[in-house]
C-alpha cells in the first residue's frame, strides 16, 4: 500500500518505521527540516518538508494515488484539514487522524474522517483499567452506532444500593445488560432486579449519556 | 472568533448596529483591541473546542464568523458550527487560496484575503 503520513513528530517517525518494516510505501510531510533531515538519515528518503495541509504539497508527493492517508501531527484541527484535504481533493479512499481532545472524535466522523484515533482516550482506558475505583470504566466502543459498552462498580455508599433497575433515573438512551454480582454471578437485569453493594454492571449507552448513568447508578 | 485587527473591528461594528455579540480568543491579552464601548461579551476559550462554542452561545447563534491566524481552526471551528450547531450563517477566513477553494466546494463560505488583496493591488497599479 502507499501511505502518506502528515507529521514527522515521535509518533509519525516511530509509525513511518513500524510501515515500512511491513513493507508498505511511506512518504512523511513533514514541516520542519531539521526533523526532515533526521527521517531521512534514519530511514531513507521517505520525507519531504513541507505543509500537510496544503493541496500543493499533496499533490507533488502523488497524494491521488495515496491508498491511506494518516495526520499524527499534535494540532487537531491541522489533522483534520490535511485528512479533509487528501478526502476530498485527492479521494484518498482511507483517510485517519489522530486526535487529542476526544470530543472531536464524533465531530470528525461526522465531517467526513473514516478513521480517528484519541490518544487521550487510550491512556484514559488504561488508567480506568489500572485504578480499580474508577467509577466507570469503558470497555468497547461500537463505532457505527455511536454507543458504547461500559462497566459501572457499586460501591457500598451508592444511591442504587436496595433498589429495583426499575427505580432507577436512568437516561432514556442507557440500557444496563448484565449484573455481576460480588460472588460473580451474572444475571440479566429485570425491571425487578435489586442493585446490590459491589455488584459490577455492564450497560450500553451514549457517551454523551455516560455522566447522567453514573449518577444514576452511583449517586452524585 | 479570533479578537485581531479584524475580529475586535467587526465586533465593534456588529456591536454598535445593536446585535448581540460574543467574542472569542485563546488570548485575552487580545481583548484590549475591543473599544471601551462595547457591550458584548469577550470570552476567553478555544474556538475548536466544542465546549468553548456550546458556552459562547452558538446554539442560539444566527451568525458565526472565524478570523484567526491559523486557516486550519477556522475552517474547523466553521464546520463545527454549521454542522453540529446548524448555525445560519457561518464565515470563515482563509489565507491559503486553495483550501479557499476545496473549503468553498465543500459549502463553507469562505474568503482568501490573499486573492482579494492581490486582486485589488492589481486593479489600483492598472489604473
Amino acid at each position: 500500500m502507499y501511505i502518506i503520513i502528515a507529521g514527522g513528530g515521535k509518533i509519525g517517525y516511530y509509525l513511518s518505521k513500524a510501515l515500512l518494516d511491513e513493507g508498505h510505501e511511506i512518504l512523511v510531510v513533514e514541516k520542519d527540516a531539521a526533523r526532515r533531515d533526521f527521517i531521512c538519515g534514519e530511514l531513507g528518503s521517505i520525507c519531504i518538508r513541507g505543509d500537510g495541509c496544503e493541496a500543493a504539497t499533496l499533490a507533488e508527493v502523488g497524494t491521488g494515488r495515496a491508498d491511506m492517508f494518516i495526520a499524527v501531527t499534535g494540532d487537531d484541527e491541522d489533522n483534520l484539514v490535511s485528512c479533509q484535504v487528501a478526502k476530498y481533493k485527492f479521494n484518498v479512499p482511507r483517510t485517519i487522524a489522530r486526535i487529542s481532545n476526544p470530543k472531536n472524535e464524533s465531530i470528525f466522523k461526522k465531517l467526513g474522517i473514516d478513521v480517528t484515533v484519541s490518544s487521550t482516550n487510550i491512556i484514559l482506558e488504561h488508567i480506568e483499567e489500572e485504578v480499580p475505583t474508577h467509577p466507570l470504566t469503558h470497555l468497547l466502543t461500537i463505532r457505527d452506532r455511536g454507543l458504547e459498552i461500559v462497566e459501572v462498580k457499586i460501591p457500598p455508599d451508592s444511591t442504587s444500593v436496595g433498589k429495583a433497575v426499575k427505580e432507577l433515573q436512568l437516561p432514556p438512551e442507557s440500557v444496563l445488560s448484565l449484573i455481576i454480582s460480588k460472588e460473580r454471578k451474572p444475571q440479566i437485569p429485570t425491571p425487578n432486579s435489586i442493585i446490590q453493594a459491589e455488584d459490577q454492571i455492564i450497560a450500553v449507552t451514549p457517551p454523551e449519556s455516560e455522566e447522567a448513568l453514573r449518577t444514576a447508578l452511583r449517586g452524585a | 472568533m479570533g479578537c485581531g485587527r479584524v475580529g475586535s473591528q467587526l465586533a465593534a461594528l456588529l456591536d454598535n448596529e445593536e446585535h448581540t455579540v460574543t467574542i472569542l480568543d485563546t488570548n485575552d491579552y487580545s481583548f484590549r483591541r475591543l473599544p471601551s464601548t462595547f457591550n458584548g461579551t469577550a470570552l476567553l476559550g478555544d474556538g475548536t473546542d466544542e465546549e468553548t462554542l456550546r458556552k459562547a452561545g452558538l446554539e442560539e447563534a444566527d451568525a458565526f464568523v472565524a478570523v484567526t491566524q491559523g486557516d486550519n481552526r477556522n475552517v474547523m471551528a466553521a464546520q463545527i458550527a454549521k454542522h453540529i450547531f446548524n448555525v445560519p450563517k457561518v464565515i470563515c477566513r482563509i489565507y491559503d487560496p486553495l483550501r479557499q477553494e476545496l473549503y468553498n466546494t465543500l459549502g463553507i463560505e469562505a474568503f482568501s484575503p490573499t486573492t482579494i488583496f492581490s486582486r485589488m493591488l492589481k486593479e489600483k497599479l492598472e489604473s
